[in-house]
């Protein structure tokens, strides 16, 4: 599978107030989410993004409160995947449960605003096709690949235990 | 080869040979959520049709983020977490009895367990010895259905703290410094794992205070190992039987070593907008300060109140600043007003909050205005943390607080302790 879209990059440390304040965490419906995604931190991000387009950022994105939101807004604004140098734990897992892919690549700061890149998901290559340079991201270990492909953990773990059920 | 705190535990657990990179079952001990992430754990329960939940004694629901409610929606969320503990058996605790992290080591966190709850802070049991880590919400809502999460088992940090505080100097002073040297993500994934004679020395509110900001640095976890003041706690909350001496083995791998003189440390803040962001609160002198907020679940301990009551007895707050309070707990809250700790408080002129949050992740009681500063006792001062993003948050000791709230201004506490 690939991913293809335009950069929005950022700095160290992308924290989850700065990705979605805490105020909007009685909003349930993703699309609502979506609508105040990168708030804290970016004001023109909403006026700017298209579906499929990336985030990359360098060390540490994702840093803060466990709140699942986060990626959820990404994931619903449209946003195919996140690059970084690093991510913080529980936002690592909570994308990965949602079915937002993230790539860790530690050549993310070589990628600048506005770059499109190309992404093949299961490969872990990203195709900086503005500046012709390729780089490769971290493989997921198998049965995070799983959950990603079944689209999250929910689904996952149904199908899990149908697979179970049905033995 | 010798095991970390955290491979012990997670081999015991596990009932595997656990070493730091290996993926484990872990059975969940305690699983528990909280008003903000609770909703959407619940939600995503329901989607996945599993019904029955594995240990409904065991699985806890708070109410403390926005409690009591500032908004209809939110209260709407408060019945969604009322209507799902009725129906499961799960247990709740509702407004006014006190945040999260203290109310699962006042009655439930015990050494060796493994313990996951919808907030980051989670972290706070390490200092029980408990295996203790924040996870999203669909993470904790699969726990809470099957009782079992999946971990990678952490390398782990050996961070030895030597010597003794000086007066005036406190766990946070030492988490904040900690922060600083290994950064915002510089323990990512990480164990922190505390041992020397300063941690021997230190109080449960201290450890607590310390294990609670481990996930500052990214770390999974920060443990303790348990000792004669592991077990004094316990027995105080009627759970004698289930303390066990917890060490890590003496030739146990650490990825790093750090090592602090605790009696070399003084006075510490975070400026905004970065917890790393470190300074000593001397060389803050002058910071004007709008609001302090004394509480949460890093510093609002009844030794803190206790600490803050002390510098502020006799004396006033500033007249252009706002001290707010809110103890941790309810319980906290009734020995606090038994020990006169409160009505103290109150003649220095603070606002009394209930149990809870308050202030700290602003979504009610105490949002700050554009250009206002907090210095508060907290461990998060991200841009917009407290609700606004045109505000500045500090962060610093109950002692810092205190003593911050009488000059207006940010104030080294060592001059009036």
């Amino acid at each position: 599978m690939k991913l293809k879209g335009v950069v929005h990059k950022y700095g160290a440390n992308v924290d989850t107030d700065a990705i979605i304040p805490a105020r909007y965490l009685n909003v349930s419906e993703p699309g609502e989410l979506a609508g105040h995604c990168m708030e804290g931190i970016d004001g023109e991000f909403l006026s700017r993004v298209k579906p499929d387009d990336i985030i990359v950022a360098t060390t540490n994105f994702g840093c803060g409160s466990s709140r699942e939101h986060a990626p959820i807004a990404i994931k619903a604004v449209g946003i195919s995947c996140v690059i970084a140098q690093s991510f913080a734990r529980i936002f690592f897992r909570n994308a990965i449960n949602i079915g937002l892919p993230l790539f860790e690549c530690a050549q993310a700061d070589e990628i600048e605003q506005g770059d499109e890149l190309e992404v093949a998901l299961e490969k872990g290559e990203i195709s900086d096709i503005t500046r012709n340079k390729v780089f490769k991201a971290e493989p997921y270990p198998d049965f995070m690949l799983q959950i990603i492909s079944t689209g999250g953990l929910i689904e996952y773990t149904r199908k899990k235990i149908e697979a179970r059920g049905s033995q | 080869m010798g095991k970390t705190l955290a491979e012990k535990i997670l081999s015991e657990n596990s009932g595997s040979d656990a070493h730091a990179g290996d993926i484990i079952i872990a059975r969940v001990d305690l699983a528990f959520l909280q008003d903000g992430t609770g909703p959407l754990a619940l939600r995503q329960l329901e989607e996945s049709g599993l019904e029955q939940i594995a240990n409904p004694e065991r699985v806890v629901l708070f109410l403390d983020h926005a409690a009591p409610s500032p908004s209809l929606e939110l209260a709407n969320d408060h019945i969604i977490l009322r209507q799902f503990a009725r129906k499961s058996g799960a247990q709740l605790y509702d407004v006014g009895e006190g945040v999260c992290h203290q109310l699962v080591v006042e009655s439930y966190a015990n050494p060796g367990e493994v313990i996951i709850g919808a907030d980051s802070h989670t972290v706070t049991a390490g200092a029980l010895g408990a295996f203790a880590t924040g996870m999203g919400s669909t993470d904790v809502a699969i726990a809470i259905a099957l009782g079992r999460t999946w971990l990678r088992v952490p390398e782990s940090f050996n961070v030895a703290v030597s010597g003794g505080f000086t007066k005036g100097v406190y766990a946070k002073d030492l988490a904040l410094h900690l922060i600083g040297r290994l950064g915002a993500d510089g323990a990512t994934y990480k164990s922190l794992e505390f041992s020397g004679e300063a941690i021997a020395n230190m109080s449960m509110t201290g450890r607590f205070t310390l294990a609670n900001m481990a996930v500052e640095a990214g770390a999974k976890t920060g443990l303790f190992p348990t000792d004669e003041v592991t077990r004094a706690y316990l027995e105080s909350r009627g759970r004698s039987a289930l303390f066990r001496s917890l060490r890590p083995d003496p030739d146990a791998k650490y990825e790093r070593a750090i090592a602090i003189d605790a009696s070399s440390l003084e006075p510490m803040v975070s400026k905004p907008h970065a917890v790393d962001n470190i300074a000593l609160a001397r060389e803050l002198t002058g910071t004007k300060i709008a609001q302090v907020f004394i509480g949460t679940c890093t510093n609002g301990r009844l030794d803190d109140l206790a600490v803050a009551a002390a510098i502020l007895s006799g004396k006033r707050c500033h007249p252009k600043t706002r001290l707010l309070v809110a103890p941790a707990s309810r319980e906290v809250l009734r020995e606090a007003i038994s020990a006169g700790y409160i009505q103290t408080l109150l003649e220095a002129g603070a606002v009394l909050l209930p149990p809870g949050c308050g202030p700290c992740v602003g979504v009610h009681q105490g949002v700050l205005g554009d250009g206002e500063a907090c210095l508060s006792t907290a461990n998060r001062n991200f841009r917009g943390r407290m609700g606004n993003p045109e505000a500045h948050i500090y962060l610093g000791s109950p002692a810092t607080a205190a003593a911050s709230a009488i000059a207006g201004e940010i104030t080294d506490p060592r001059e009036l302790v």
